[in-house]
Order: structure tokens, then sequence, then C-alpha cells
């Protein structure tokens, strides 16, 4: 990501320094950080002022309407309590396995068929321009619009298991979607279905951008196309790994929409992630605490990622 | 290979091999265009079924009988909980809501690109890099103290009405999505103009700046007409990203007639009274898709290019 480049030459004009200046010119000079100023001070309010008080609220007792006495880390102590509650399961605890299963499947399906569709469309393929968008065509819907979509293609009244009876295969047996112990690998494929297409965008990018000498030296030393592969171009893709990983782990933690849409939160909550949990604890079970807690911890989850990155991004772009 | 065959018989089998190879590469390659495909094809297929010919056929064959009347049904009369006035209304909300929300944030975030790229100041990197992890944090963690304060400046909406006959915009569902949309999406677009600027001759700028030219001027007549394909990138994102939104409506917006498409189709997806029509519920979800669709196969270059910017090394 150039996007936290830090180029050390200094773009500013000369200032004018002189002690008769103008108000008009100092004014001119102030411009530039008058116009930032409402963008920097919303982002500071909204953002940052929004997320203390989030963090307030989840060391409160708010239920229904936020509460501002502090009463201490009871959110926490019952989520923490409730995260070893498996039998029967919490909602935290079905929330936080069904992110763990969701998160690992999602990201690592997306980014092993994006990789091996980038592969096989970099092969001189005739029709590449008409696959490409195909592929990646279903990033452009909504969530909403894709769990609607799956939901009827993935209902065993309805869509896949009707229609392979119909076509002889009887025995078909395929009920994910109303069974609470699978219902969350079916968001896994909806999901992976609306992403994958992107991260092989983002493998074929990368792919193209290799230097075709490399190859071209690998092939002459006798490589064989697998050895290509694994041993020059994935390991030069690294950075795309790594870009790929951001943005799904980003997705994955707040992906709320395809549960709502696909599953309607799955038999008894069975389909929950944590972004499910915040919002009904907070609208709809009136337990706003216990909902900004969770938030909290969203949020600490996605720091934990996302900062080392910014991080090592920035300090390797300015050395 | 064994080191006896002749050059001739050794090219042939490396044909054939070739020709195994292309035949495996295409296959693969078809049956994932058909996995991608499947679910909009069903969806399409449906809605122009009747409903006799979803129940009694298959869900992958063509319609009989092609018919309009779900696209009509869902367009005008379906029922979204108890209300039964069809999509139409719904649509607009979202239009009402993208358009100013996408032209604001994008010329915030122009302005803000260049700024930060042509008119440093000291801690340029640490007011970016604020704004740059505002793009990524959970909405979770801001849901509820936006919505309080929606909520109070609402109340203050409704007495500003009371006192002067108009409330200004406060209170209005639209005008609070925009304004949360803008919010939330500065980040993004000032990313992408950074980043688009960051290339952009500085030289030019400078020159400008001898010429006497202003800080509004140099925008307008050296930045802007050079910045086309930033813009057509970092619209087509805010589009998709502020069509498709969910949880911002949903939290903000979440029934009556105030209600952005992704809420109204879920609801009417989930309305379970009466039959439940597939036919127009996928009608209405052709209608809910189709406006970011269009974009896509419109301008699908650029489209790939914003989703990337955010995330590939430049």
């Amino acid at each position: 990501m150039s996007t936290v480049a830090e180029t050390q030459i200094k773009l500013t004009p000369e200032h004018d320094a002189r002690p008769g200046a103008s108000v008009r010119s100092r004014l001119q000079d102030l411009l530039p950080k008058i116009v930032l100023a409402p963008s920097f001070a919303a982002t500071i309010v909204f953002v940052y002022g929004f997320i203390l008080w989030t963090i307030y609220l989840s060391f409160t007792n708010s239920k229904t309407f936020p509460s501002y006495a502090v009463t201490g880390a009871r959110a926490y102590q019952r989520l923490w309590r409730w995260t070893f509650e498996s039998d029967p399961p919490s909602s935290w605890y079905t929330s936080i396995t069904n992110m763990g299963i969701f998160g690992f499947l999602y990201i690592l399906i997306c980014l092993a068929l994006g990789l091996f569709l980038a592969i096989l469309l970099d092969q001189k393929i005739r029709g590449e321009g008409v696959l490409r968008p195909i592929y990646l065509y279903p990033m452009a819907l909504s969530f909403i619009v894709t769990g609607v979509a799956w939901k009827w293609f993935l209902d065993p009244g309805l869509g896949l298991e009707q229609t392979l009876h119909q076509w002889g295969w009887t025995s078909f047996h395929f009920d994910w979607i109303k069974n609470k112990d699978f219902v969350i690998y079916t968001v896994v494929i909806a999901g992976v279905w609306q992403a994958s297409g992107f991260v092989m965008a983002m493998f074929l990018a990368g792919l193209r951008g290799i230097d075709g000498e490399i190859m071209k030296a690998a092939q002459i030393d006798g490589a064989s196309a697998f050895q290509l592969y694994r041993r020059i171009v994935i390991p030069l893709l690294r950075p795309v790994f790594l870009s790929a990983f951001i943005v799904l782990a980003h997705l994955a933690i707040k992906s709320y929409d395809l549960v709502v849409a696909l599953t309607s939160g799955g038999p008894g909550g069975s389909a929950w992630l944590p972004s499910n949990f915040m919002y009904e604890f907070t609208f709809k079970r009136n337990e706003m605490a216990v909902g900004s807690a969770s938030a909290v911890i969203m949020l600490m989850t996605i720091t934990a990622i996302i900062v080392p990155y910014l991080y090592s991004e920035l300090r390797e772009k300015s050395r | 290979m064994s080191a006896v065959a002749s050059p001739a018989s050794q090219a042939a089998s490396g044909a054939r091999a070739r020709t195994f190879n292309r035949i495996v590469i295409y296959g693969l390659l078809g049956l994932f265009a058909i996995f991608y495909l499947m679910p909009l094809f069903v969806m399409l297929v449906t809605s122009f079924k009747t409903m006799d010919e979803i129940q009694n056929g298959n869900m992958l064959s063509l319609p009989h009988a092609p018919t309009f009347a779900p696209w009509i049904k869902a367009w005008s009369e379906v029922c979204s909980g108890l209300t039964c006035v069809g999509m139409k209304g719904y649509f607009w909300n979202s239009i009402k809501m993208v358009v100013p929300a996408v032209l604001i944030s994008t010329l915030l975030g122009a302005l803000n690109g260049y700024v930060l790229t042509k008119w440093r100041f000291r801690g340029h990197t640490l007011v970016f890099a604020m704004m740059l992890f505002a793009c990524f944090i959970p909405f979770q963690s801001v849901l509820l103290p936006m919505a309080t304060i929606l909520g109070s400046l609402g109340r203050f909406g409704v007495t500003l009405q009371n006192a002067t006959g108009f409330s200004f915009g406060l209170g209005n569902s639209t005008v609070n999505l925009v304004f949360v949309h803008v919010v939330y999406g500065l980040g993004f677009t000032t990313l992408f103009f950074r980043n688009y600027y960051e290339a952009f001759p500085t030289e030019l700028v400078k020159a400008a700046q001898v010429d006497g030219a202003s800080f509004f001027q140099i925008f307008r007549r050296i930045m802007l007409p050079n910045s086309l394909p930033i813009i057509v990138v970092t619209v087509i994102y805010q589009f998709t990203n502020i069509w498709n939104d969910f949880l911002f409506a949903s939290a903000y917006a979440g029934s009556g007639d105030v209600m952005p498409m992704t809420v109204a189709l879920n609801n009417v997806v989930n309305t379970s009274t009466g039959v439940v029509e597939y036919n127009v519920n996928m009608a209405a979800a052709m209608i809910a898709a189709l406006p970011t669709l269009i974009v896509y196969v419109v301008a699908g270059r650029y489209f790939v290019r914003g989703l990337m910017a955010g995330a590939v090394k430049g």
C-alpha cells in the first residue's frame, strides 16, 4: 500500500515570513489547513471520540438507554463467563466460535481459490476478458442480495437439493442452511463466492507484475511449472498475500449483513458472528453495555491486525 | 520422456501433453465460471417465472412463458412488513442518499488529498494515518454514539420545526445517512486522492504558484482537470459501498417509508404473511442489485482499480 507512503521531500511552498506580510497572504498560508480541518475534526469526533464513548458505555450499566454512571467491568465479566459457556452454548460463545470457523475458512479458501484461479488465468487464456468479470462481479453485489440469492439456492425445498432430486439423485441431502451445527458453513460458501474473485484479481495483478526475466531464467534452468510457482512465483507474491489477508480479515470481522440476509441469524442464533451479537444485544435485547463491550472487543481484534500492518508500511516507506 | 525418443516423437508427445493441459485448464475455468454465475442465473430466471412454474419446475430451467409480472409487482406492490407499496419508494430513498453522499465525500476527499500532498505541514503523516485507520474500524464501535447523537439532533429538529417552521434537515433519515456515509467514507476518498496526487508532478503546482495562482485556482484549474481517472474510481467505490450498506441503514433508517433499498429488500424477503412469492422476491433482489451491476458492467476496470487501491502496494 503506498497509502502511507512517506516521502521526505518537503513540498510546502516557501512561506512568506516577512513581518509585513498582509493578512491576506497569511490567510493563504492557513487555507490548506482550514480546508483539511473539517474532515480531520469529523474523524477525531465521530471516529475516535465515538470509540471512546463506546468504551465508556461498556463500563456502565446501560440497558435500553445509555446510563453514564460507571459501574465497572461487569459487561466484560459477563462476556468472559459466556466465553466458556459451551453447553448449552451462550450466544457469545456461538458468536466467537463462528467467527473462528468463518474467519479461518473464509480467508483460507478465498486465498487458495483466488491464487488458483489467477494462476490458471495467467496461462495465456483465450477469453480471459470474458472470464475475469464473471469471477469478479459478485463483489459488486450487496451482502443482502448475495444472501437472498444463496438462501434460495441452498434451501432444501427449492434449490440445489430439489433440483438434484428432480434429476434423479433422490438420496441427495443438503440442509446445512437449516441445521444449527452447519449453518455457519453456508455463510462461508456465500462469503467465498462473493470475495474470491476479488482476491483472484489481486493475485492476477501481482502475477502480471512479476518480472518475466526471472521466470525465463528459471525455465532455462529446467524448473518444472510446479516448481516455478512453488519456489519462485508464490514467494514473490508475499505482499499480495498480506494485502489480501488484511482485506479479507477486515471484511470477515465486519460481516453482519450476510448472516442476516442468508440465515436471519440461523436457527436459535446459531449463525451469529460478533457483529450480529453486538447489534442484537444493543438494539433488540436492551443490553447496551454488553453490546458496547462486544464492539470494543471487535475493535481491539481489528486494531491488533491493522496497526502493525499500517506501522510496518509506514516504516518501510520512510526508510 | 525417454532419452532415446526421436526429436519428432518428443515434440508430438509434448504437444499432446500441452493439449491435455489446455483442456484441463479451460475445463476448470469453465466450471468456476458456472459456480460464479449460478446464483445470478437462478435469481434472474426465477424472477421471470410464474409461481406455478417455480413450484413444479426445475430451478435451473429457463422460464416457459416469461412474465414481467413479478418485476412489476416488486417495483410497485410488494409488501415490506405490512406496507405494500413496492420497492420504488425505497429505491428513490437510496438514490437520494447515495448521490449527495458520493458527491460530498468525493469532493472532500479530493481537497484532503490535495492538501496532504501539495501543501504539506508538520504532522501531515499523523493526520493521514488517523484518517486511514478510520477506514478499518468495525462500525459497531461507533454505531451507538452516532444513534444517540442523531436522536438528539432529531429532537432538536422538532424544536426548530416548531419555532421556525423549518427543521433544517435535522431528524431527516436521508440527511442523517448522507452525513454518516460522508463521515465514514472520508478515509477512503482521502486515501484514493492522496495516493493519486502523490504521483502528480509537484513542479506544475509550484510553477502555478510562482505565477500567482491561489490555492483554489490551482485545485480547480490544474488538479481537477487531471483527476478524471481517480474521480471515476472514487465515485464508483463510494457508490457501490453506500448503495450496498446495510448496517447504518438498518440502525438509523430501519423501518417505515424512509428505509433504503437494502433494508427494504431484507424486509420483503423476510415478510412471512401469506404465500411467499419467490419470483417477486428475486425480482426485488435484482432491482436492488441492478444499479451496482450496471456500474460494474459499464466501468468494471475502474471498479477493480478502486477495490485494489486500498489494498495493493502502489
